[in-house]
């Protein structure tokens, strides 16, 4: 099954001996605490087929160049910049919407990484962890201010991990499956929806993506700028489509349309979007409420 | 009014109707370059500039013309929702009227600018500035070295896609290094162009810099 959680490549463990002391100086007190945290870093998650398997539509070099070098490299920035931090303790759900800072993004968030934390016991036990000394800290009052530490590629790394599940080879097949169902509940018909997505990647200016979402119980196709994803808006992505120049410029030069029209033509896993569908209804009643009669 | 400036013509004169003009809306076309494509290279390759002359700033140019006929179409129909949602099609493709500028457009008019930014070797092209702007970087920025630095930390800081520029603040008469988003003009910063890098990726892709900073 396609999971949208990525699990951090390796744990790094910190001496749990060192103590808070109140006599020690703000900024030795404040190494102390890191000290405490549990961090992780991040690895960089392979595509889910090897980098030429979506030839002839995408290139081989064009997916090494777009993996290897842009997703890579947020994510190189993204371990440097949160190493030492207080924000190594946070989830990628809380980096995401602290940097997003409701609409007046830090420098930080263009580059959020958005790793959703596996759910297994290792990361249970660290979070709590982690969350039980950052409510001793709290206490002390010496909360870390480092809410405006330049952050980048947090976002583009989700977005990115994202993106590379939308795709499979051998994609592009008809749309089956529960998705189907929404999708013409919604937007009348298969067509309007296509059309409604090609319109909107098209139509995209500059870099961003492209997305559609579950949007107050019912599926929207969305476009964002640059880096953001629908998370911050509250909405569940369940398909993207990278519009930045970087994704289509090998293979397709400026035919931005023709690249659109081959990703929902020959690329796109509705196997994956159906998977991400029975995930979002764990938490959103797509339909009406159905009341029992007795 | 942008909107009643962007009915203007340059030049010409025109019925007056209580303020309005009604003139015919001018059409722009692309420019020539004062040199071969191939003659930029090896710095930056022949596929790139035919590509970024002919495809790119050919489309803004294209769709700067339509959206300005629509707009006209839509102005002739009192059709405020159309003007109103053209008038970001006109922006990005051409430019909305700034002062100053009567038909001016961003898409349009930052490639005019690049082109001429740009020079073969044999012509003078990378040779150090001499002069009043020599003695301006100097003053400002240390040397000209020390400029190079700084626009390079600043485009390569740049997310998405923008430009990068050297501008002229007129009133502290100084000169500024600064970015812009997508294919806004410098002059939203209120600051004259002097000298532009496009650094959307289309601009160097192709020749292997997969990120800005590299070249």
């Amino acid at each position: 099954m396609m999971t949208l959680l990525q699990k951090p490549c390796f744990i790094q463990h910190m001496p749990l001996h060192t103590s808070i002391s109140s006599t020690k100086m703000k900024g030795a007190v404040r190494k102390t605490w890191t000290n405490l945290l549990t961090v992780a870093q991040f690895g960089l998650k392979d595509p889910p087929y090897k980098l030429d398997a979506l030839e002839p539509y995408i290139s081989h070099r064009s997916l090494e160049v777009h993996w290897g070098k842009h997703h890579r490299g947020y994510l190189d920035n993204l371990n440097k910049q949160i190493e030492g931090t207080t924000l190594q303790g946070y989830t990628l759900e809380e980096l995401i919407k602290v940097t997003y800072n409701n609409g007046n993004p830090m420098p930080a968030f263009s580059n959020a990484a958005q790793l959703i934390l596996s759910r297994d016991l290792v990361t249970l036990l660290i979070w709590i962890h982690n969350s039980l000394l950052k409510m001793i800290w709290k206490r002390h009052k010496r909360f870390g201010t480092d809410m405006e530490t330049q952050l980048k590629d947090w976002k583009q790394v989700w977005n990115h991990d994202f993106f590379w599940e939308c795709m499979e080879p051998g994609g592009g097949k008809e749309c089956t499956g529960e998705i189907l169902e929404f999708i013409e509940r919604d937007f009348k018909s298969y067509d309007m929806f296509l059309e409604e997505f090609k319109q909107a990647a098209a139509t995209q200016f500059g870099s961003g993506w492209v997305w559609l979402v579950v949007k107050d119980r019912k599926l929207a196709v969305e476009k964002s700028t640059n880096a953001v994803n629908p998370l911050v808006w509250g909405h569940m992505p369940l398909l993207t489509l990278d519009v930045w120049e970087h994704s289509y410029y090998l293979d397709y030069q400026n035919r931005r349309a023709d690249y659109i029209s081959v990703f929902m033509d020959k690329l796109v896993s509705w196997e994956a979007v159906n998977c991400r569908l029975g995930r979002v209804k764990a938490f959103v009643n797509l339909r009406e409420p159905a009341v029992p009669y007795t | 009014m942008a909107l009643l400036a962007s009915l203007r013509r340059t030049g010409g004169i025109g019925l007056k109707r209580g303020g309005l003009f009604t003139r015919e809306i001018q059409s722009f076309s692309l420019p020539e370059l004062s040199y071969e494509y191939s003659a930029l290279e090896p710095v930056i390759s022949g596929e790139i500039m035919s590509l970024h002359h002919q495809k790119h700033h050919q489309a803004y140019v294209t769709n700067y013309n339509k959206a300005l006929e629509q707009l006209e179409e839509a102005s002739a129909n009192k059709n405020s929702e159309a003007i109103v949602s053209l008038q970001s099609a006109v922006k990005f493709n051409g430019g909305d009227n700034y002062e100053g500028s009567v038909y001016e457009s961003p898409g349009h008019i930052n490639h005019s600018v690049f082109w001429k930014n740009l020079a073969p070797v044999k012509e003078g092209g990378g040779e150090a500035p001499n002069g009043g702007l020599a003695k301006a970087i100097d003053t400002q920025f240390g040397s000209l070295n020390a400029l190079i630095v700084k626009m390079n930390a600043v485009g390569a800081a740049l997310q998405g896609s923008g430009w990068v520029w050297l501008g002229l603040n007129k009133d502290l008469k100084s000169l500024i290094v600064e970015t812009t988003p997508n294919q806004d003009p410098l002059v939203t910063k209120g600051l004259l162009p002097l000298l532009g890098i496009d650094v959307w990726e289309h601009a160097y892709y192709l020749q292997g810099y997969f990120c800005c900073s590299e070249c």
